[in-house]
């Protein structure tokens, strides 16, 4: 009764991932059917394009910069939504909409607030005189900004995710535990950052794996926020992959770049692995 | 002046309401065991977690070493508290889970190994400070819980049902090792358990809860010898006291007194008993069947036999209790009442 | 937990702010969304205007632009189409595939298990550039179809894990008893097993649902006409028209999208959770 299951993701994962690596060592294009084996050629040269190292760094800001507000922020609101109040069913609907909704119009909502003209954000601080009127920036207009936007938007996004993982997380903690550091003498931050945060270590890792996963891999946020502009700025490895690959016809140069996710990739499962297996044991 | 008093102590809790207080009076005499006993729901450990300060009172005072406490948090009540469950912090090694209230109550440092230690040494554990709970068998958990809540000396100790998560063997042995290091300490302790062995074996004194409700606080001997109405009555012992109604009466004997006639002398109640049932415990005999005749007749009644080796079943047999064993309630409010001559002919 | 007096009121004005905080940061674009769903165009692109309430009267000419001039209830029946179908192939693929796995123990049946969970950290974007070569290789460019065959990849692994969980807190005396009392293995599975998994059968479908609907990168890379898009490509590419962005119309459909599934997906929101935290919450 597997086996149905365990073919078809074989034939439609393993199969083109074969194929990904296939295509990386050969010249392949869309509409060239004459396929030559070219070695390393396609590696040498995605890592002697300036887009390629851009797209690289880009990727470890946006994954990196977002995992740490997204921990931040969602262990704060963890805290803050553990103990029942009124309305707490209607809130949590209310945040937890940015994970629900489906990526691309969450992000083309964030494209409206941060238009170049009708941004309500601009519009704010031109009331505030921050700015003067059409002098606010260009929100995705210029590239540090444009960065920082991205990453917000991913931010975004996950924190409504990993704020879910962490609170189940917090719920399975015995109540006797944190009772006894209140008896014990300790009071809020005490109890938080030296019992329970430490408690909280395996879900952490794991809603943060997920995070890395979640923002690495996408292509869809900077796609749609950017398109990679300006200038290729916010090109990231998956978005620059779907240029070249599929837009620019060169599958060679687009099945190199898919591949090189695959160290990460593979590092986050095998932490992935080692705190499940931890978690069995204790 | 008391360690820890209550007064007219109240928690009503929202939805059901059980587990909740109803006006509690009690006053803890100096360095005594005294132990909270009712079933599950009667609002023992919600008197417990209002006297820790874990649970706010809907009503009334709570006065440690005569100072109402109402609204200081747990830590500054100088209390130290034991949990069902141990509550030992798993990610702390055993001499970081002891050394936390030092910690946490902001001790000078220097002062702390030396403190743990002292702790350790008085549970026996001083060769585990460096294992994590994990490792620890129940036994080994109870007594780094009791170290890390001895460790900053305590005006008093709250226990809540420590012994529940052991097994039968283990349990006895805790049982005893808790007994000792109170007699060692000699700091004021607060027990709470549903078990009433546990409540006669350790308890100075011990306090009768139902629903909520005080129903007796006395000694062990007095809660068991003179049970102030029938719930105590029936809840201690095992089997319970033998009640029976008579007119606007309730007429109570416990199972060890309700011997064959033969061995009962002076003054006593006798009746005929027609065995149903016996069955051998060991050390004793527990047989129960119907009165015959008389105004219990048709009453069923447990016996508690050194030996009933003499009774077969479906056997009728004279029975008897001394008159100074028979018990009274008033049928009405089912509280003892004074002793008086009845027949039961 | 009691606290003192002033540390009780330090903590409530803390929580409340914490609360309010994170609802408008998460909730305000899709606050924003329904703002500007109902807006005149006259009341949206005037910049003097306060974009916070309405200057003009509330109208509903977006969604009549919407519903009437655009293919948006054609894409809205594309997703579920599509939704429909791959719900279908994978309670085919993953109910007998999780219940074996949930009854196969020791190492060969432990081993598969966590292969199919890391099949779930595959990203599309590691993937679309060879499905592609396949798709058009089937001649499937451009057709719904092509979803159809490639979602069940995703879709499967998670719905698996998902039900091994399910399958796994079922007493196997149960079935045991329906074998002894004549049902076949297969049958026990089919008459004890499903019906008493329902709850579990129904969240796979409410997730699968959801990924699909979440999609964006195969959809992009296999789809190319108007009329064949899915919900999540066709509202940020075709509506809009060159370089104008119909703001109105574009935020209307984002919100009619995602409502839905938001409601549903919260209903099944702690089942969720318990496919994410694989054993770091016991």
């Amino acid at each position: 009764m597997l086996a149905p299951a365990v073919l078809y993701i074989l034939l439609l994962v393993a199969g083109p991932f074969l194929l990904a690596i296939f295509y990386a060592f050969s010249d392949a294009r869309i509409g060239n059917t004459q396929l030559h084996f070219v070695g390393l050629e396609n590696f040498r040269s995605i890592l002697q394009s300036p887009s390629f190292r851009i797209a690289v760094r880009n990727s470890f800001i946006f994954t990196i910069g977002s995992q740490i507000v997204v921990i931040i922020a969602s262990s704060i609101l963890a805290i803050a939504l553990e103990q029942p109040f009124r309305g707490r069913g209607m809130l949590r609907f209310l945040m937890l909409l940015p994970w629900v909704a489906p990526i691309a119009l969450g992000a083309i909502g964030w494209k409206w607030i941060l238009d170049s003209i009708y941004s309500v954000i601009s519009w704010v601080l031109v009331a505030l005189h921050l700015y003067k009127p059409f002098g606010a920036p260009m929100w995705l207009g210029e590239p540090h900004l444009a960065i920082a936007s991205v990453l917000l938007v991913h931010s975004w996004r996950l924190i409504p995710f990993s704020t879910v993982i962490l609170l189940a997380g917090r719920t399975a903690i015995p109540k006797d535990i944190p009772e006894a550091a209140a008896v014990d003498g300790a009071g809020f931050w005490r109890t938080e950052f030296l019992i329970l945060l430490p408690m909280m270590m395996p879900i952490i890792s794991v809603a943060v794996l997920f995070g890395i996963i979640f923002t690495f891999t996408d292509m869809t946020v900077v796609y749609i926020l950017t398109a990679g502009g300006p200038f290729d700025s916010t090109q990231v490895l998956p978005s620059l992959a779907f240029t070249l690959g599929i837009q620019g016809s060169d599958l060679a140069a687009g099945a190199a770049i898919s591949l090189t996710l695959v160290p990460l990739l593979v590092i986050i499962a095998y932490l992935m692995l080692r705190v499940a297996h931890r978690a069995e044991v204790t | 002046m008391a360690v820890v008093e209550t007064r007219d102590l109240t928690k009503v809790f929202k939805e059901g309401g059980l587990g909740a207080v109803n006006s509690v009076n009690l006053e803890t005499r100096e360095g005594e065991f005294l132990v909270f006993l009712g079933p599950s729901g009667s609002g023992k450990t919600t008197l417990l977690r209002m006297i820790a300060g874990l649970e706010a009172p809907t009503s009334g005072d709570i006065l440690i070493g005569g100072r109402v406490v109402n609204d200081l948090s747990p830590r500054e009540r100088r209390i130290a508290m034991v949990f069902q469950s141990y509550a030992l912090y798993p990610h702390l090694s055993v001499y970081r889970n002891i050394a936390f209230p030092l910690q946490a109550q902001k001790v000078k440092k220097e002062l702390h190994k030396e403190k743990v230690e002292w702790a350790a040494a008085l549970l026996g554990i001083g060769a585990l400070l460096e294992r994590k709970p994990r490792e620890l068998s129940g036994g080994e958990r109870q007594r780094v819980a009791l170290a890390r809540a001895i460790v900053r000396e305590p005006a008093v100790f709250l226990l809540d049902e420590p012994l529940s998560n052991l097994d039968a063997k283990l349990r006895a042995s805790a049982r005893e090792e808790l007994e000792r290091f109170h007699r060692r300490v000699g700091t004021t302790t607060i027990y709470v358990t549903h078990d009433q062995v546990e409540a006669m074996a350790m308890g100075d004194r011990v306090l009768v809860l139902n629903k909520g409700v005080v129903h007796q606080l006395g000694t062990p001997a007095e809660v068991y010898d003179n049970p102030a109405d029938t719930f105590v009555a029936t809840f201690l012992g095992s089997p319970p006291m033998n009640l029976a109604e008579l007119a606007e009466l309730i007429v109570g004997f416990r199972p060890e007194h309700l011997r064959p006639s033969s061995s009962v002398t002076g003054d006593a109640v006798s009746f005929r008993l027609k065995v149903e049932n016996i069955e051998y415990l060991g050390a004793e005999w527990i047989v129960s069947g119907t009165v015959v005749g008389g105004r219990l007749g048709g009453k069923k009644v447990f016996s508690r036999l050194t030996s009933a080796q003499d009774l077969a079943l479906e056997g009728t047999y004279d029975f008897a209790v001394p008159q100074r064993q028979l018990k009274f309630f008033d049928r009405s409010t089912e509280k003892r009442i004074e002793p008086r001559a009845v027949s039961l002919q | 937990m009691q606290t003192s007096l002033s540390g009780r009121a330090f903590r409530r004005i803390g929580h409340v702010l914490v609360i309010t905080v994170f609802t408008v940061a998460l909730a305000f674009p899709f606050y924003w969304m329904l703002v500007t769903s109902f807006k005149q165009n006259v009341d949206l692109y005037t910049m003097a205007n306060n974009p916070f309430i309405f200057n003009a009267k509330p109208t509903l000419d977006h969604l009549t632009f919407l519903f009437t001039q655009t293919r948006f209830v054609r894409w809205l029946g594309n997703t579920t189409f599509v939704g429909v179908v791959v719900v279908s192939i994978t309670l085919v693929l993953a109910l007998p595939a999780a219940y074996s796995l949930a009854r196969l123990s020791g190492r060969w049946g432990e081993r598969v298990g966590i292969g199919i969970f890391l099949t779930y950290l595959v990203p599309p974007t590691l993937l679309f550039i060879p499905l592609s070569r396949v798709i058009a290789y089937l001649g499937l460019q451009d057709s719904l179809w092509a979803l159809i065959l490639v979602y069940p990849s995703f879709t499967v692994p998670f719905s698996i894990w998902l039900l091994m969980g399910f399958f796994k807190a079922i007493p196997r005396e149960l079935e045991d008893a329906a074998m002894v009392d004549g049902l076949t293995r297969f049958g026990a599975f089919v008459k004890m097993v499903i019906p008493i998994s329902t709850s579990g059968i129904l969240t796979v479908v409410i997730f699968t649902f959801t990924l699909v609907t979440q999609e964006f990168v195969y959809a992009l890379t296999f789809l190319s006409s108007e009329e064949n898009q899915m919900i999540g490509t066709g509202i940020p590419i075709f509506l809009v028209r060159g370089d104008v962005y119909y703001w109105g119309a574009l935020m209307a459909a984002c919100l009619i999208a995602t409502l839905p599934i938001a409601f549903l997906y919260n209903l099944f929101l702690d089942r969720f959770i318990a496919g994410f935290t694989v054993g770091a919450v016991k």
